[in-house]
């Protein structure tokens, strides 16, 4: 099967470059300090953070001068055709190392000394790119919780078709039918990266390409996320009056 | 940009029977144009193959227009679709993935099509077009889905065009051409279409399905053929087998089912029972009761007027060693190509039904239709099944072109290429912009990282006449009393980069074939022949192995390099025999050749004590005419003690570097194995050897080389060569593979007694030695990889195709050496030495050495003819007897050549015995007659060996 057709298509219609529709909520929840709702494409996740508080776990051993991460990545039983007996495995426990590598680079960890930050993600649904998703629904959370940043960190992934296109944001399909794909996590103002990985062993002709086209994704997928944060502070601040004569007196 | 965006849900059963909801995206478009120049909506528009005015000169549709075509359209009628005529097409998205699902070889002619850009043809992606995406409906059978999706997109189009140009749906099924009128779009058959256009080549090609309603009436002559569904459950349940119908040779009436992991083949018999198979279709057998079960017939029956013979065979006895035999019940899959033949002689005149007489004889007549007979009678042909209706006794076809007029060489040549599918089209514009200019010259930037060889007495030597010259040598002594022998290789992978259309062209063709007279190149002339031909004088760019030896040719060191040489002289073996056998020449290039000689001498010793085996297969060339390009004469190729130095070196060299890359690439090395024939193979040799008291050890090569030299009688000469002709059939064929997909024991090279072996030598003319090229490449750090050098399942993908091809070729280049030997028999008569190579139940098999040809001496009565004489089989001792006298395997004779061209289809050499005389039945010897084949004809000997029957007149 052809990932990309020779009309440049790929199977569901999009083209090469085209990433799928995005679509976030911030503040779902009320319980955790900062929660979002991230969907790219069919790919729907759920982030909460909760923190920053106290350390509860080996205190002894937590450092003194900044805050301690804690990440879990987990996949709801539901999320794909087939039903996953638990969800949390081999696969989650390492997912949640790279989740946690990713947002520690961004937060500024040095600002909440002897504390902690939980950062708890949920894969509703699966359909390919499912880390990426999952720290972009992460960033969002943060950002809900209020938790200082440098930056965004943003995530995407990206494959190559036929051998020589690169495709941005795969799908679940042509994670499975492609060939080798890279997942990165950048900060995408200073355009560091934060964690880069790839899938299987992978051409160094092909690294280029395919890494210069996820960065590209990265950056379309923090522009969109952006606007959409700018618009929900817009509406919250709106209920309070936020830059209206009246708030200011 | 994306508009909307809904979702495609379907249910999907895994492997392990767990059912599935498949839920996947999918967007609609509104940037997807209609692929006209005459369109000014679309906005991005990108690719418009469509004319702005597509001509209006048919006179069933006035107005201007394009064509949508219909799956069933495109999957019938791909024949006429490739005729030029038929322009501006628009082919939807649902009707390309609906021809890849059902016919690999239709989608690959459609994309070929789609892919030229004066035929302007244009695919719609209606399925992502967010006004011509339609959902399926529940209950909607997907058949029924693809026809309105067809529907809407029709619709669509006339529409968009608002009446300028219409769009003509063009489809071939009543029931949906009826709907589609319905909803107001236009829609004609490819019939009435065509009909319009007054083109009578191009009516010709139309597919002949239709045709089939007039006959319907007629009595059904086969059973029917069970549905998809009852033979998957009867297969499935065990009362029906899956196989390979592979038609007999010599009967049409006959032919085995090969059905894997079964010992033995399915014999069918009989016209129901084969019921309407064609050689090389996968059907679904019955088998009959054991009472039923019956043996192959010996007979030869071609035609139906062969019919009586066939009822003399249900009389026969009951034979002794009944086969397994069976039924066919169903086609499962149709291997159908295009055939190569010729009309048959029709004596009715302006009749349009033909007779078409396919060049494979395992393929049964086709009726066609064609109004061009008196134009097509004299000429070779194409033709393509459409279908095999119960009513009819052939299948019935279509007219694909012409190839030209019989007995021309071109066109016979043409045959041969296509009937073993050997890709010869000229190379297309893009693979020749790979090309360098012609005036190419090795300049200073080449030499970087590549050795200056320009000063060493490098020679080539060669077969004469030839042009692509891939090997040089050379040899010089070493102050340490060692000698450094290099090996050069034309570095054809300098100019053939990995991935440009030049190498997947050379990857495709795999290898050059020569037939007589002509050759078909792998990569364009400009580079087999003059920039990687390693001619003498001229600076080449190389890639050596530079071994330094020992006198008694161990090797000490060896390394590979890139290099730029500059051969001294490019010889024949002939003129280097020349050279080593004269003392006086003591030139550099003497010397060395003298040692190079040497050390081949050892090298050879030292591989026949290893076992590898010497074969023999009689090789033979033709002496050209230069203007008619006729044989001449034939001859046996000698060989020289120079051909064997050169075949030295070229094995050590393939066998040092098999060994490096797969040292450094363990899992994607290409290489070349042999495997051991399993000694069923030998049966049947050591049967007729052990007749003469030879015996044959065949559990190693080793031992089946020191029994082949063991085997020698005195008063037969020629016994020898013909045990190890006899033992060359038993071999298995030698193929490339990927080391990553065998184990190391299997990568031995059963026939040269090597446990690695690879093809690096010739890279001009075989695409697997271009692989190893890079890989050595790779591997010294004079290059760098590529992704698909890396990927062992594209490596072994290339390597299947490597090894059809070079099958094919071969195969190819023994069909033009029969062709070119019927040329030169043309109204002679030749009395020749030959062997006996098999004893027959009514035939014996005989070898003529001179002209390495095989026929077959009849020793009983054809149809309708007498024979004086008798022969007795004795089946144990495999002889013939008649009187005193016994024919044995391996024994001498002398045979009457001559060639039967009353069918033109087949030309055939026939045999006549002249010795041992038998009265009655051997013919006097012919060397002061001067009688024409012709003669020979009017009046025939009581014996006439021919194998098959004269050409019948047709009955229509």
């Amino acid at each position: 099967m052809d990932l990309l057709s020779r009309q440049g298509l790929r199977t569901d219609g999009r083209r090469s470059d085209e990433l799928r529709r995005i679509s976030c909520k911030m503040g779902v929840f009320n319980q955790p300090d900062g929660s979002a709702y991230l969907e790219q494409g069919n790919t729907k996740v759920l982030a909460a953070v909760y923190g920053p508080h106290e350390i509860r776990v080996n205190r002894s051993k937590a450092p003194n001068d900044c805050a301690v991460i804690n990440c879990q990545y987990s996949m709801a039983t539901f999320s794909r055709s087939e039903r996953k007996r638990r969800p949390r495995d081999n696969k989650s426990a390492e997912l949640t190392v790279h989740l946690k590598q990713a947002m520690t680079t961004a937060i500024k960890t040095d600002l909440y000394p002897k504390s902690q930050i939980d950062i708890f993600v949920e894969v509703l649904q699966s359909d390919g790119g499912n880390y990426s998703v999952c720290v972009n629904a992460a960033t969002l959370a943060l950002i809900d919780a209020g938790i200082a940043m440098e930056e965004f960190v943003i995530s995407c992934t990206s494959s190559l078709a036929n051998g020589e296109v690169p495709l941005v944001d795969i799908s679940h399909l042509e994670e499975t039918l492609g060939g080798p794909s890279i997942t990165v996590a950048i900060l995408p103002i200073s355009g560091k990266i934060a964690m880069l990985e790839t899938s299987q062993r992978m051409h160094i002709n092909h690294v280029e390409p395919v890494l210069t086209e996820a960065m590209r994704g990265c950056r379309y997928i923090y522009d969109t996320l952006n606007k959409t944060i700018k618009k929900h502070y817009e509406e919250i601040g709106g209920a309070l009056n936020w830059g209206t004569e009246e708030y200011n007196i | 940009m994306v508009m909307k965006v809904t979702s495609k849900t379907f249910i999907r059963k895994t492997k392990r029977g767990n059912i599935l909801k498949i839920v996947r995206e999918h967007y609609l478009r509104d940037d997807i144009g209609c692929g006209s120049l005459a369109c000014k909506k679309c906005k991005r528009n990108g690719e418009k193959p469509l004319e702005k005015n597509p001509s209006v000169d048919n006179d069933g549709v006035p107005d201007k227009h394009y064509l949508l075509l219909d799956t069933n359209v495109v999957l019938h009628q791909i024949d006429a679709l490739e005729d030029d005529t038929l322009k501006n097409v628009i082919i939807l998205q649902t009707v390309l993935e609906e021809v890849k699902h059902l016919s690999h070889s239709v989608y690959k002619r459609l994309m070929d099509l789609i892919g030229n850009h004066s035929r302007c043809y244009y695919v719609f992606v209606n399925v992502y077009h967010k006004d011509t995406y339609v959902e399926r409906v529940r209950g909607e059978s997907p058949n029924d889905y693809n026809d309105r999706m067809i529907r809407v997109s029709a619709l669509w189009y006339n529409k968009h065009f608002d009446g300028k140009i219409k769009v003509l749906l063009i489809s071939s099924d009543e029931a949906s051409k009826a709907k589609a009128i319905n909803e107001g779009i236009p829609t004609m058959s490819l019939e009435q279409y065509v009909k319009g256009l007054n083109n009578v080549t191009l009516t010709d090609k139309l597919s002949n399905r239709n045709s089939v309603v007039e006959e319907i009436s007629k009595e059904p002559i086969f059973p029917p053929h069970l549905t998809p569904a009852q033979i998957h459950m009867g297969i499935k349940s065990g009362k029906l087998l899956q196989g390979t119908f592979f038609a007999s040779n010599d009967n049409f009436l006959e032919g085995n089912v090969f059905v894997e992991g079964q010992e033995k083949n399915i014999l069918l018999q009989g016209r129901e029972h084969l019921n309407r198979a064609i050689n090389g279709d996968i059907v679904a057998v019955q088998m009959l009761p054991e009472s039923e079960w019956s043996a192959p017939t010996n007979l030869v029956i071609a035609d139906y007027d062969d019919l009586e013979l066939e009822n003399n065979l249900n009389n026969t006895v009951q034979p002794k060693d009944k086969h397994p035999t069976g039924r066919v019940v169903g086609i499962i899959r149709k291997k159908w190509r295009q055939y190569c033949g010729i009309i048959q002689h029709s004596v009715v005149e302006n009749a349009t039904r033909h007779l078409f007489v396919p060049a494979e004889k395992k393929i049964p007549k086709i009726r066609i239709e064609t109004r061009q007979y008196d134009k097509l009678k004299d000429q070779r042909l194409i033709i393509a099944i459409d279908t095999w209706p119960r009513t009819s006794r052939y299948p019935l076809g279509h007219f694909v072109r012409s190839l030209g007029k019989i007995g021309e060489r071109e066109a016979e040549n043409e045959v041969i290429l296509l009937e073993h599918d050997v890709p010869h089209s000229k190379f297309s514009d893009q693979v020749l912009a790979c090309l360098p200019k012609e005036t190419w010259t090795v300049t200073d930037s080449d030499f970087f990282g590549r050795e200056d060889f320009r000063d060493l007495d490098i020679c080539s030597v060669d077969p004469p006449g030839c042009t692509d010259i891939d090997d040089a040598l050379h040899c010089m002594a070493l102050k340490n009393g060692n000698f450094q022998v290099g090996v050069h290789i034309a570095d054809v992978t300098h100019f053939i980069k990995p991935g440009t259309p030049i190498d997947l062209e050379a990857s495709q063709r795999a290898t050059t074939v020569y037939l007589t007279g002509r050759r078909i190149d792998m990569v364009p002339g400009l580079l087999s022949s003059n920039l990687c031909s390693l001619r003498g004088g001229e600076e080449r760019l190389a890639f050596s192995c530079v071994w330094e030896m020992t006198p008694n040719a161990e090797i000490v060191n060896s390394s590979f390099t890139k290099s730029v040489i500059k051969s001294k002289a490019a010889m024949t073996y002939e003129q280097a025999q020349l050279i080593i056998d004269d003392q006086n020449q003591n030139t550099a290039i003497a010397i060395g050749l003298r040692q190079l000689n040497k050390f081949a001498k050892i090298l050879k010793k030292r591989r026949l004590d290893a076992g590898a085996l010497v074969l023999a297969s009689p090789e033979i060339r033709f002496l050209m005419d230069s203007e008619t390009r006729d044989p001449l004469d034939v001859e046996v190729k000698q060989l020289k003690e120079t051909n064997s130095m050169v075949e030295e070196f070229m094995l050590l060299a393939n066998i040092e570097v098999a060994k490096k890359i797969y040292s450094d690439f363990p899992e994607f090395a290409v290489l070349r194995r042999h495997p051991k024939p399993p000694p069923s193979n030998f049966e049947s040799l050591i049967k007729a050897a052990a007749h003469l008291g030879v015996e044959l050890n065949v559990d190693t090569s080793k031992d089946l080389a020191n029994s082949l030299d063991k085997a020698v009688k005195l008063d037969n000469p020629f016994f020898n060569t013909m045990l190890r002709i006899l033992a060359t059939r038993c071999m298995l064929q030698a193929v490339y593979f990927a080391s990553g997909t065998k184990t190391y024991d299997e990568f031995m090279h059963y026939g040269l007694a090597a446990p690695i072996y690879t093809h690096f030598t010739s890279p001009i003319r075989r695409y697997a030695d271009v692989l190893v090229h890079r890989l050595l490449a790779v591997s010294i750090a004079a290059e760098n990889t590529t992704p698909e050098l890396l990927d062992k399942r594209k490596i072994d993908a290339i390597c299947q195709n490597l090894n059809v091809r070079t099958r094919m070729s071969s195969y190819a280049e023994r069909a033009s050496v029969a062709l070119n030997t019927h040329i030169f028999f043309r109204g002679k008569i030749r009395d020749e030495e030959g062997y006996i190579l098999y004893v027959k139940k009514n035939a014996l098999q005989i070898l003529i050495p001179k002209y390495g040809l095989e026929g077959t001496l009849f020793l009983s009565p054809r149809k309708g003819q007498l024979q004086m004489v008798t022969f007795t089989y004795n089946e144990e001792e495999q002889t013939q007897r008649c009187g005193q006298v016994v024919f044995r395997t391996f024994d001498p004779v002398t045979v009457q050549l001559s060639l039967d061209s009353s069918n033109v289809q087949h030309e055939r050499i026939v045999l006549k015995l002249v010795k041992p005389e038998i009265p009655n039945f051997s013919i006097p010897s012919s060397i002061a007659s001067t009688t024409t084949v012709q003669q020979t004809q009017k009046n025939p000997k009581p014996c006439d060996s021919s194998s098959e029957p004269l050409c019948k007149k047709p009955k229509v």
